[in-house]
């Protein structure tokens, strides 16, 4: 049994080191040993997006990530990004559109689309939709959601621009 | 689903990777992004007690453009190169085609390297670096060598890279003309059904050269001379395009998967091939 690896992670701005095995997986070390569990388990295979956080400022499926690549690493979840008092304008966008039904993608969703928007501030439903196909939804067929990110980004482009 | 155990290591230099190559042999891998090994980690259909990741090795990133030239570190991502401003100008066939590999997620992880370098039929980029005649530079215990993607893939996930070597860079000359990557999946982000590169020139309204090569249609990519050939000295016109189809398809070799048996392969393959071509001379 090879020897455990001293880790350092900073997660949701907080410094966290532990002493884990080389193997463990990204998503499993938020859940489990941090009780992070905005982060879904859904598919295990890099498919479904719902275990998407953010590492080092790209979005990333922490399915497919093991803790020792994730060492010295800053990390984002949905709980990162907004809480209930406080909600992230995606956030709020998801709850005001009904872009959910059973909610288990959704924390995926919504930390994708925050990398999204930055990346497009100002993107088209085609934009969206294709920036948008690493997370898969099996309630919604999409259109809540598109419509949720969407009305996000047009409302974080007014915020933008009655600031300048 | 948890891979079996393994000792990690992050080295910073090509020596030092070498060197943990060397000492560890058949049991130590390198990683670049991961997305084809660690899935593979996880459903133990390999095990590696050795894991060498690449990701702070110094050398290994980096596009460089000059003149003709272009060089892509092999630790370069897909979304690098999509988003690479210069590349986009110079080579903009590597946009297309990345822009048709997997989703943003895994983009962001997986490298121009790590797609070239196992040798799975699925991937790619090594039909795309075949059609543009790409270099491999690999580095080993015995020092540099070099390797034309048209001679590297031997069959699937069998490579003439050597277990000691590692692919740190890919060079190629991109001299502007029509090109096309047009690839039909089942769904976004799924492995080809049948695709296919091409490149070529106009002169005088006449084809000046071509290259076409094609994706998941045999267990290694294939490059088509005899197709090329044929639309060389021809106006593309539907004859030309006909004869070149049938020369790429009597070099194709797939077989039957869950993307469908062999007839109906060997048909997507032909209608891809043709709007590739088509596409491409309407860019020249």
């Amino acid at each position: 049994m090879p020897d455990k690896m001293h880790i350092q992670l900073t997660v949701n701005g907080r410094n966290e080191e532990f002493l884990a095995e080389p193997r463990e997986l990204l998503i499993h070390t938020l859940r489990e040993r941090m009780n992070i569990t905005g982060p879904h388990v859904g598919c295990e295979t890099s498919h479904c997006g719902a275990c998407t956080v953010i590492v080092n400022d790209k979005a990333i499926k922490a399915c497919t990530m093991f803790v020792a690549q994730a060492n010295g690493s800053e990390i984002t979840t949905i709980e990162g990004l907004g809480n209930p008092d406080s909600l992230h304008v995606l956030q709020e966008s998801f709850r005001e559109h009904h872009g959910l039904q059973c909610g288990y993608c959704t924390p995926g969703m919504i930390t994708r689309a925050t990398k999204l928007l930055e990346e497009t501030p100002n993107p088209t439903e085609e934009e969206v939709r294709f920036g948008m196909a690493g997370n898969l939804c099996r309630c919604t067929g999409y259109q809540n959601i598109v419509k949720s990110i969407l009305a996000a980004a047009a409302q974080m482009n007014a915020a933008q621009e009655a600031a300048e | 689903m948890v891979p079996a155990s393994f000792e990690y290591y992050r080295p910073t230099d090509v020596s030092s990777v070498i060197a943990l190559i060397t000492q560890h042999g058949d049991d130590a891998r390198v990683m670049a992004g991961g997305h084809s090994l660690i899935p593979m980690m996880k459903l133990r259909m390999a095990e590696i007690p050795h894991l060498i990741d690449l990701q702070d090795v110094a050398g290994l990133t980096g596009i460089t453009i000059d003149g003709f030239t272009v060089r892509i570190g092999a630790m370069t991502t897909q979304t690098e190169l999509i988003d690479h401003p210069g590349l986009r100008q110079t080579a903009p066939i590597l946009r297309e085609a990345a822009l048709q590999i997997a989703d943003p997620q895994v983009r962001c992880m997986g490298t121009i390297g790590g797609n070239v370098a196992n040798g799975d039929p699925g991937n790619d980029m090594p039909g795309l670096m075949q059609c543009l005649n790409a270099q491999f530079t690999l580095i080993g215990p015995d020092g540099e060598r070099t390797v034309a993607a048209r001679d590297y893939y031997e069959a699937a996930y069998f490579t003439a890279r050597s277990e000691e070597e590692v692919l740190t860079s890919i060079h190629f000359s991109a001299r502007g003309g029509g090109y096309c990557y047009e690839k039909q999946k089942r769904k976004i982000g799924d492995y080809a059904t049948a695709a296919c590169a091409v490149t070529l020139y106009k002169e005088e309204g006449l084809c000046a050269g071509a290259s076409i090569a094609m994706t998941n249609l045999s267990d290694v990519p294939v490059w088509s001379k005899a197709a090329g050939l044929a639309l060389d000295g021809t106006s593309v016109d539907a004859n030309a395009v006909k004869s070149a189809v049938e020369a790429a398809v009597a070099d194709i070799d797939p077989s039957e998967d869950n993307r469908g048996p062999v007839d109906f392969k060997v048909y997507v393959a032909g209608v891809i091939i043709k709007r590739a071509i088509e596409s491409a001379w309407s860019r020249a």
